[in-house]
């Protein structure tokens, strides 16, 4: 019985959607007809009046895009400034012929192979009536020769363009950066709409940091153009806000001395004003010109750079990670001291050597004949492992670790460049986490003179000093001093310093490991007492070095001995601020394979603080 | 599943296939017809035609595969596929990434996924479900549920917001109804009350879907800014006339005064270059569309899949409507393409797979003994 129900019920089910069906049709055709009346409207009885609007719809709206921001050092020292330069666009819906007028152009302007490829790969993307670029960065007799047989040339023509260059070329180019071509990347993070025009966008340092700020706000153009779109005049213009200009805390002057005062060695140096966190150089070394990446460097010139062994590219100041060595001694003798596991007078007694109870191994002072009796003062200024060992080890790793972090040791010092690496200050907790291993006592006694695991940056230590040299103020370290923007008349402060204290349990502790930096170079028995000598300023330094363990593995590349004699070399280093009543300049020095950190990376460093003060003097009047 | 009996019935190679030949041809009459116009929009360009041919491509796949699905088994995943859909409609106002202003997507690591275009299909199924369970036309209780059936899902992506889709997919569900026999009268009523909500509706409009509203009611207030679309649009339409300025000739499209002349206002740039005799034309192929459609949903044996394939047919008539209302400056600008001839690929598998069902619809069908 329920079935024959459903069937019967289908039935009449199936008529009733018949009927709906029917009144939906008729509904659906009563709206087309509504549709094709407006239609009819539109294009049959305002045909005309339509026709005439698109015949006079000669408008385009076309964005214009900013200019960009420049960038200056602290005395208004041009670092990246933009240069007009023209290239040769063809519009493929008005060329006849296109391989002809290639052809015919090749004779007048160099054209290369590249050139004419990148054009029909851009050609696929472009709109026939956009002008799609053939050749980049005419010179000018390239423009002079066009421009006097531009009337053979139906739809090719000169546009003319803004391009980023860096003046002082590889110098400062660690810091300042370069801009480049956008590519797939950078268009997931810049607002298409601001960037609608733009071709190129900050790719590191400076000019990628501060991105937002030099780009500036995207304007618009109505343009009036022909029936073939070609523009006759500029009805209306939105003009663009151009960019910031930056002011950067850098010193041009004193930048370019730091460099030539490495000579021939590769390595790095960062100067900071320790009253505020400026950093007045940055220097890693050697260096190379950004220019070439802003027009697209080619593949072998990049090639090239990547597989120097030197490795120019490679940012030292914050990515380059070396072991402190014996820089860290004040800060580890600071901890002793603040912890009360020392005192100003304690001794301990230098042999030359140094074994941990019941073990057999020797741990070497790097003065074979040893020092005798020593105090931290002297530890100091002599640079005397031995008693660093023993100051560790009485200190124990983790009680060290967490003192030393307080100067940002193990830490982004949080520079306003990109790609800054956070070195490695040990602990027995990050060993069982990133080793799944005990720590062990020796370990500890190595770490007390800066080797083992440690590393440090270059940024990190020059921050690092700049705190101990202030007696405790931590500045992060930044770049940008002030921007300039188009549209206030004056400069506005772009970093608030905030000093991060760190905290004293005796101020005479911190007096007693700077007089024995001090003593480093002032002292009759100092390491760097060579640098003191005909000084017109006092300085506190601390020398060091660091054991290559490894060297930059290249397949490419064959060393011959003497070069692998030369790169197995330590490392040089040597921390120092001045002038010491009131440090104005805090300098790290990293010089790769110099040997000799007072040899080779005390003097550097005091060319550095030279031609700083040379540079004050000159400056106040 | 295939009940066959009866020796003597021949089946075709389409039946087989489990394809409807006239809805075939329809449907890939009109694909040709928006790659002709799409060429011409795109300003000629291959890269832009190849990616829609593979969107094509993929979507009649779907549609392929989705018609091999016997309605029976669509019957008895129906209800568990709805509450999944509602499930994840939660996620993206939860989790959901948000794409142009928007929050529609959901990032399942390997591919971006939008579950509110699922909904364009799950929501009729869910109400024909509903209604089909009992006799027809639906009683009061069951008009009721079917509303809430409906409203959830249409204030989830109007939340997103995604008015568009919402609105496409209320219709879906009202289709439905409509086909069960809602009666007049209470579709009289509805009529009235909705209109009463229209300045409820305002209230809870975003400030971009209010400015689409002031601008369809005057575009010529903002000719630069949102106006710009419309006028432009008319102009390009209007200039076409009778016959059109022909095929790459259209000056509106070419010189860059059309916005979005390859998706959503491609509209506008058939009518400029084939003139009114080319709209006629395209017009008419989407009505054979819908009346094919239409034609299948009758002879449908059960019903559910009769207000299933009604509904669909439907819908696919809305996607017109609604876009070619906007282009002709008829209705505010809402963002729903023109189906199958805009460029991009969301909605075309989704219609193509409605259009799948249509057809697993018409060939599953049992044959009756005479």
């Amino acid at each position: 019985m329920a079935r024959r129900i459903t069937l019967k019920d289908n039935l009449q089910e199936s008529r009733l959607f018949l009927r709906r069906t029917l009144a939906a049709i008729l509904v659906a055709f009563l709206l087309l007809l509504v549709l094709l009346g407006r239609l009819a409207y539109l294009q049959i009885v305002s045909h005309e009046h339509f026709r005439t609007l698109s015949e006079d719809n000669r408008v385009r709206i076309e964005p214009v895009p900013p200019t960009r921001g420049l960038i200056f050092d602290r005395n208004g020292v041009l670092l990246a400034e933009n240069l007009p330069s023209y290239r040769l666009d063809i519009v493929p819906e008005q060329v006849d012929d296109l391989e002809a007028t290639l052809d015919r152009l090749g004779e007048l302007i160099e054209i290369r192979t590249q050139d004419i490829e990148r054009f029909h790969r851009l050609r696929q993307r472009m709109h026939r009536f956009e002008g799609v670029p053939l050749r980049l960065h005419l010179n000018d007799q390239e423009v002079a020769r066009f421009a006097i047989n531009r009337h053979r040339f139906q739809g090719v023509d000169i546009q003319a363009g803004l391009t980023r260059h860096y003046p002082l070329r590889s110098q400062a180019a660690h810091a300042v950066g370069y801009v480049g071509r956008i590519n797939e990347n950078d268009l997931q993070v810049l607002d298409e709409k601001n960037y609608r025009g733009t071709t190129h966008t900050g790719k590191t340092g400076i000019e990628k940091t501060y991105e937002d700020v030099l780009h500036g706000t995207v304007g618009y153009q109505q343009l009036e153009t022909n029936a073939q779109g070609r523009t006759l005049r500029v009805l209306e213009r939105q003009s663009p806000l151009p960019g910031s200009d930056l002011y950067l805390t850098l010193d041009a002057r004193l930048q370019a001395a730091a460099e030539a005062a490495f000579g021939e060695f590769n390595g790095s140096a960062v100067a900071i004003d320790p009253r505020d966190g400026s950093v007045l150089a940055l220097v890693s070394l050697p260096g190379f010109d950004p220019n070439p990446f802003v027009k697209g460097i080619e593949y072998d010139r990049y090639q090239a750079l990547q597989r120097n062994p030197d490795q120019p590219l490679f940012n030292r100041a914050l990515r380059g990670q070396y072991p402190p060595g014996s820089t860290l001694k004040p800060f580890v003798g600071l901890a002793g001291l603040e912890l009360g596991v020392i005192r100003p007078d304690s001794h301990v007694f230098c042999p030359g050597f140094y074994t941990l109870p019941g073990k057999e191994r020797l741990y070497r002072d790097w003065k074979r004949s040893g020092h005798g009796h020593m105090n931290l003062h002297d530890s100091i200024a002599q640079s005397c492992d031995v008693y660093f060992y023993d100051l560790a080890r009485s200190l124990g790793i983790d009680r060290m670790h967490d003192f030393l972090a307080q100067f940002g040791f193990g830490e982004r010092t949080g520079i306003d460049i990109v790609g800054e690496l956070p070195g490695l200050l040990p602990s027995s907790e990050w060993k069982r986490r990133a080793r799944n291993e005990p720590w062990f006592p020796g370990e500890t006694l190595i770490s007390g003179i800066g080797q083992g695991f440690n590393l440090t940056t270059p940024v990190q230590l020059a921050a690092a000093t700049a705190a101990l040299a202030t007696y405790g103020d931590f500045y992060q370290p930044h770049l940008v001093k002030a921007l300039h923007a188009p549209d206030s008349p004056g400069l506005q402060p772009v970093f608030q310093p905030q000093a991060r204290r760190i905290p004293h349990s005796d101020i005479r502790n911190w007096d007693e490991v700077i007089q024995g930096m001090i003593d480093v170079v002032h002292g009759p028995r100092g390491t760097a007492r060579a640098i003191g000598e005909g000084l017109g300023y006092r300085i506190g330094g601390k020398t060091g070095t660091a054991q290559v363990f490894s060297m930059p593995q290249e397949e490419d590349y064959e060393y011959d001995p003497e070069e692998i004699a030369f790169r197995l070399r330590d490392h040089a280093l040597f921390i120092a601020f001045a002038p010491v009543d009131d440090p104005r300049i805090a300098v790290a020095v990293v010089v790769e394979n110099g040997g000799s950190g007072s040899g080779v990376a005390a003097p550097i460093a005091r060319q550095i603080l030279d031609a700083y003060f040379a540079t004050q003097d000159s400056e106040t009047p | 599943m295939e009940i066959n009996p009866g020796s003597g019935t021949r089946r075709t190679l389409m039946q087989r296939l489990h394809l409807d030949g006239m809805l075939l041809l329809g449907l890939l009459g009109l694909c040709v017809l928006g790659l002709v116009v799409l060429y011409s929009a795109s300003g000629q360009s291959d890269a832009v035609l190849q990616r829609q041919l593979i969107r094509l491509g993929l979507a009649f796949v779907v549609m392929f595969v989705v018609a091999q699905i016997p309605p029976s088994l669509l019957h008895r995943w129906t209800p568990w596929l709805f509450g999944a859909g509602i499930g994840l409609l939660v996620a993206v106002l939860v989790v959901g990434d948000v794409g142009k202003g928007a929050q529609r997507w959901l990032d399942l690591g390997v591919i971006r996924f939008q579950p509110s275009e699922v909904m364009k299909l799950l929501v009729p199924m869910m109400i024909a479900w509903f209604l089909a369970d009992a006799r027809l036309p639906p009683d009061a209780r069951r008009l009721l549920g079917a509303g809430l059936l409906i409203i959830i899902p249409t204030l989830l992506i109007a939340r997103q917001p995604d008015l568009g889709t919402s609105l496409l997919i209320a219709s879906a569900g009202f289709f439905v109804l409509f086909l069960a026999g809602l009666s007049w009268r209470l579709l009289a009523t509805l009529g009235v009350l909705a209109g009463a909500l229209l300045p409820v509706l305002w209230y809870f409009m975003h400030d971009y879907q209010r400015q689409r509203v002031i601008t369809f009611l005057n575009p010529e207030q903002d000719p630069l800014g949102a106006g710009y679309h419309i006028i432009q649009s008319k102009i390009a339409i209007g200039s076409g006339g009778l016959y059109g300025k022909g095929w790459l000739n259209g000056t509106q499209s070419h010189l860059e005064f059309l916005p979005e002349r390859s998706t959503d206002f491609i509209f506008a740039v058939l009518a400029e270059e084939f003139g009114l005799v080319g709209v006629l034309l395209l017009l008419g192929v989407y009505a054979f569309i819908l009346l094919r459609g239409l034609y299948l949903a009758t002879r449908a044996q059960d019903t559910f899949t009769r207000l299933l394939g009604g509904s669909l047919s439907l819908t696919f008539f809305v996607y017109l409507i609604v876009n070619t209302g906007m282009v002709t400056g008829l209705l505010p600008v809402v963002g729903l393409p023109l189906p199958l001839v805009s460029y991009g690929g969301t909605s075309m598998v989704t219609l193509l797979a409605g259009f799948g069902m249509l057809m697993s619809i018409h060939t599953h069908r049992r044959l009756l003994q005479s």
